[in-house]
């Protein structure tokens, strides 16, 4: 290996580090205040790369078919709910919300899809496609087991990535696809070859990485999200709504998921199952920040991706291997520092 | 009517074994994948079901079986039967080591390690020439067992459902046993069952191997079947689809294992006929079924399909339990004199001094009262007694032995039984199921004995002696009922039972009078003198002051963590700091 190699792989290590960063974000967020452990969100990933590519040519894909569904199921929960509640007066507010918006992004995906668009507006539809689906799926198959254990929502989100999955293969079919990088152009610093498509992805994921952490600091949303994640109990008697928490969470999530499925769309071939792959290597970064830790994830993330990019030189036929197995170094790191017995909630 | 279940595992296996008799092909074929699933579900039966635990690695586990057998007997002529035992051994040194390292944690982190691993070992098998990469390696040797030649599916349907119906036993076996009781009171909470004795880490570490022993046998007898193996049946989303297997058939009863494999296979099998055509494409289409399905059924129905079942079947009457020999018991000592002291005790949280210095001491044969308002600290102190919490400093000596900041498994041991304010019982196991646990540290049944049903003499004494304890307390004829069934003051009478079951020397009662009715509470001090009427010495911590006064021997009052005073009831009532603490300076 020379250093131009060692460069290049360096760049691409950090390259996919910065998305698998943005992932394990995604994945700590989700997990601190709902407790789920966000499987299908490699799906949302895919989803993302696969609604753009769908509509670079011109189609409107099966997601819209998705979200209506989805929302008008969401709708009927909602409308149960309110009429068992007696709470009638409450449900037009519900439904634009549950199934207004999703029917809005479903009605301008399937009316811009065929105009071939510029790749940023598309990518703004795909964007919203992909993170309208979040907090649906949160209604429909977490909120009403919102107080069941950590067990049971793992086994919801495994169910739910079988069936995304399934639904990926209805939609998108089995070819992979690639999406256009944003730029081809490139340069040279010393010995090595920068492309700028890596920089915007680096870019990207960094300004993300900020305005999350503005989202979290100053806004009162955002800190109603942290208080739920310390504690939901406290956070409902002081006037959050879990629901409302779970909902916004799992917005959020969705659309950090949906930008990764867009940045890794000009790296690599996504096909209807590359999700899971993704996603675990994002929990990789994650669970090195002991699902708790948002700038030790993004590091795990990072580090995870450089691990990747150099045993992709050295052993490429066992890099999912060498990644995956990184992972018990770490939790054995993690349980001889736990002390304490640590309980179920 | 006590031998219905009999006759229906009777009716059951006559069912099994005209199937290679009489069906077609098809469905034997069929059948010999059912019975395959069910060994390797039945694990995550007795995992995820019954400890609260979950692998998605259990699909990784059958290949290692398989392709163990695989290679040695394609590579070296190894005898099958030899591979069996090799992969078995490999099988348990990977489940100990994965469990070693993640069950110490978080529940979330073992189902995580194992999908890593399961991707993991799905790529070595996919990438290693020796193992025949992704096309895997053919001309695996039929198996023979007593000279005759398995070649024949329909002989090897009798083979593999012998041993699932073996391994079906074995884990009832388990499941009715020492070992057993605990595995399935690990889900009321790790703090329950390490007060009796149990060390719950290493109790998940022998589950998980269990559950992936059993998978290394479906493998085995999966690689000697198709004859040949390739990595696909062992990636991660078979691994996922066992789990549907137990989840669906319910979790909860060996049975389910046996009912999600038939469900799921059958399901899988019509499905992959109609989806295709029905949507017009190729593909896995069913996996969009089995995942809406799995999140309506834990949304609706998260004990699977078993219990319905079972409320079918008629219940069959339970005998009285007869009676054996006790098991061995603590040697009482006779001298009066300290039992337990507390010196200088201190436990800070933070910046917190929640027990400030505490120190008094238990003697031999009498009830100490341990009261004090609100937030004064009692619990705990009652925490550091039993082992629950650490002492930041000072120590705790139990006849002379240091037993402060020891895990409670050690403290139990060593002759303290306690129970718990928030009532900690096994709401859906029977009480008497429930007083055995307490007598936990007085067998020494293992996983294998266990399992094999060589237990029953020990078995025998435990379940009596968990019968007198019942007795002694007063519920007898709650025996069988669930213990969640019982109200709440008779709920407390049982953890004083189970405490009881493990013959302590001390006994920690912590508020065991909270929510009882006047009548209850009568009951209650009746009991607890008769306790110390046979010489049992007694730590209460209590709110209840007229319940303490007429019971207790000594009182010690604590206020805002320190001791603010300690006497006979009558000093105490006269105290004026205690009145001060009590009544804000009223007196």
């Amino acid at each position: 290996m020379d250093l131009t190699i060692a460069a290049l792989l360096t760049q691409d290590g950090v390259t996919n580090g910065a998305i698998y960063a943005l992932l394990a974000l995604a994945l700590v967020l989700v997990f601190t205040v709902t407790r789920v452990i966000f499987v299908p969100s490699g799906e949302f990933v895919a989803w993302g790369t696969l609604t753009l590519a769908g509509l670079q040519l011109g189609k409107a894909p099966g997601i819209v078919g998705l979200l209506v569904g989805m929302a008008v199921v969401a709708g009927a929960m909602e409308a149960w709910r309110a009429l068992r509640a007696g709470e009638a007066r409450r449900l037009p507010r519900a439904l634009a919300l549950w199934c207004g918006i999703p029917f809005v992004v479903a009605l301008l995906l399937w009316q811009l899809a065929p105009l071939s668009l510029p790749l940023p507006i598309q990518v703004l539809l795909a964007l919203a496609a992909v993170t309208a689906l979040g907090p649906l799926l949160y209604r429909v198959a977490y909120q009403p087991l919102a107080e069941a254990s950590v067990l049971v929502l793992l086994i919801v989100s495994v169910a739910l990535h079988f069936a995304m999955v399934g639904f990926g293969l209805w939609f998108f079919g089995a070819e992979g696809s690639r999406t256009p990088a944003f730029s081809s152009a490139s340069f040279t610093v010393g010995a090595a070859n920068v492309s700028v498509q890596s920089l915007l992805v680096i870019a990207t994921s960094v300004a993300l990485i900020g305005a999350l952490a503005l989202f979290f600091g100053r806004t009162l949303y955002g800190k109603a999200l942290r208080a739920t994640a310390v504690n939901r109990a406290g956070a409902r008697l002081c006037g959050i709504s879990p629901e409302f928490a779970g909902a916004l969470t799992f917005a959020l999530a969705a659309l950090l998921c949906a930008f990764c499925g867009v940045l890794i769309g000009p790296i690599t071939t996504i096909y209807y199952d590359s999700g899971f792959l993704i996603s675990l290597k994002g929990f990789v970064g994650a669970i090195i920040g002991g699902l708790a830790s948002y700038p030790v994830a993004a590091g795990g993330s990072l580090l995870v991706g450089l691990i990747e990019s150099f045993s992709s030189f050295w052993a490429s036929a066992f890099k999912e291997v060498i990644v995956f197995t990184l992972i018990i170094p770490v939790l054995l790191w993690r349980s001889l520092t736990t002390h304490h017995h640590e309980e179920e909630e | 009517m006590q031998h219905w279940p009999r006759l229906l595992v009777a009716a059951f296996v006559v069912v099994l074994a005209a199937v290679p008799l009489a069906a077609p092909q098809f469905w034997v074929t069929l059948g010999n994948y059912i019975g395959l699933y069910s060994i390797a579900a039945l694990g995550l039966v007795l995992l995820t079901g019954v400890a609260g635990q979950t692998s998605f690695g259990q699909a990784a586990f059958v290949g290692l079986g398989a392709y163990t057998s695989a290679y040695l007997t394609t590579h070296y002529g190894t005898s099958p039967w030899l591979t069996l035992a090799i992969g078995l051994a490999l099988t348990a040194f990977v489940a100990l080591c994965l469990g070693f390292i993640t069950l110490r944690m978080k529940g979330h982190y073992l189902p995580l390690a194992t999908i890593a691993w399961g991707i993991s070992l799905f790529y070595v098998f996919g990438n290693l020439e020796i193992l025949g990469g992704h096309t895997g390696m053919t001309g695996i040797p039929a198996l023979s067992v007593a000279g005759i030649d398995l070649k024949n599916e329909r002989h090897y349907y009798f083979l593999i459902w012998i041993i699932v119906l073996a391994a079906l036993w074995a884990t009832r076996n388990l499941l009715d046993s020492r070992p057993g009781r605990a595995v399935r009171a690990l889900k009321g909470g790790l703090d329950m069952v390490e007060a009796f004795g149990v060390d719950a880490a290493r109790l998940k570490i022998v589950v998980f191997v269990y559950a992936a022993l059993l998978a290394c046998i479906s493998g085995w007898l999966y690689a000697h079947l198709q004859r040949f193996v390739n990595p696909t049946p062992f990636g991660i989303n078979q691994g996922i689809e066992y789990l549907f297997m137990a989840v669906v058939g319910g979790a909860g009863s060996v049975w389910g294992a046996v009912l999600g494999a038939t469900v799921i296979t059958l399901l899988k099998q019509v499905l992959q006929d109609i989806l295709p055509s029905l949507l017009g494409q190729q593909g896995n289409f069913e996996l969009i079924v089995f995942g809406i399905l799995m999140v309506l059924l834990l949304q609706f129905a998260r004990d699977g399909l078993w219990p319905w079942i079972q409320r079918m079947l008629p219940r069959p009457r339970m005998p009285p339990v007869p009676d054996a020999a006790p098991l061995p018991a603590r040697e009482r000592s006779r001298v009066s004199g300290e039992l337990l002291s507390v010196r200088k005790a201190r436990k800070q949280f933070g910046g917190l001094v929640a027990v400030s210095d505490l120190s008094f001491e238990i003697r031999e044969g009498e009830i100490l009262g341990l009261i004090g308002p609100n937030g004064a600290g009692k619990s705990t102190t009652f925490a550091l007694i039993s082992g629950a919490l650490a002492l930041t400093s000072g120590e705790v000596l139990l006849r002379g032995e240091s037993i402060g900041s020891r895990p409670p498994y050690e403290i139990a041991r060593r002759g303290i039984g306690r129970t718990f304010q928030h009532v900690k019982l096994i709401a859906t196991m029977s009480v008497l199921d429930n007083v055995a646990i307490g007598a936990y540290l007085r067998g020494a049944t293992g996983v294998v004995q266990a399992a094999l049903k060589l237990d029953r003499a020990e078995e025998a004494r435990t379940k009596a002696e968990a019968a007198r304890a019942i007795v002694r307390v007063g519920l007898a004829e709650h025996t069988f009922d669930a213990a969640g069934s019982l109200p709440l003051g008779k709920q407390r009478i049982v953890e004083i039972a189970r405490a009881l079951a493990c013959d302590p020397a001390l006994l920690l009662l912590d508020e065991p009078a909270a929510g009882l009715r006047y009548l209850e509470k009568q009951e209650l001090a009746r009991l607890l003198r008769s306790l110390k009427a046979e010489g049992m010495t007694i730590l209460l911590v209590e709110h209840d002051m007229d319940f303490v006064m007429g019971l207790t021997d000594r009182l010690v009052v604590m206020d805002f963590g320190e001791k603010l005073a300690e006497g006979a009831p009558a000093e105490i009532q006269r105290d004026p700091a205690v009145l001060e603490a009590y009544l804000g300076g009223v007196a």
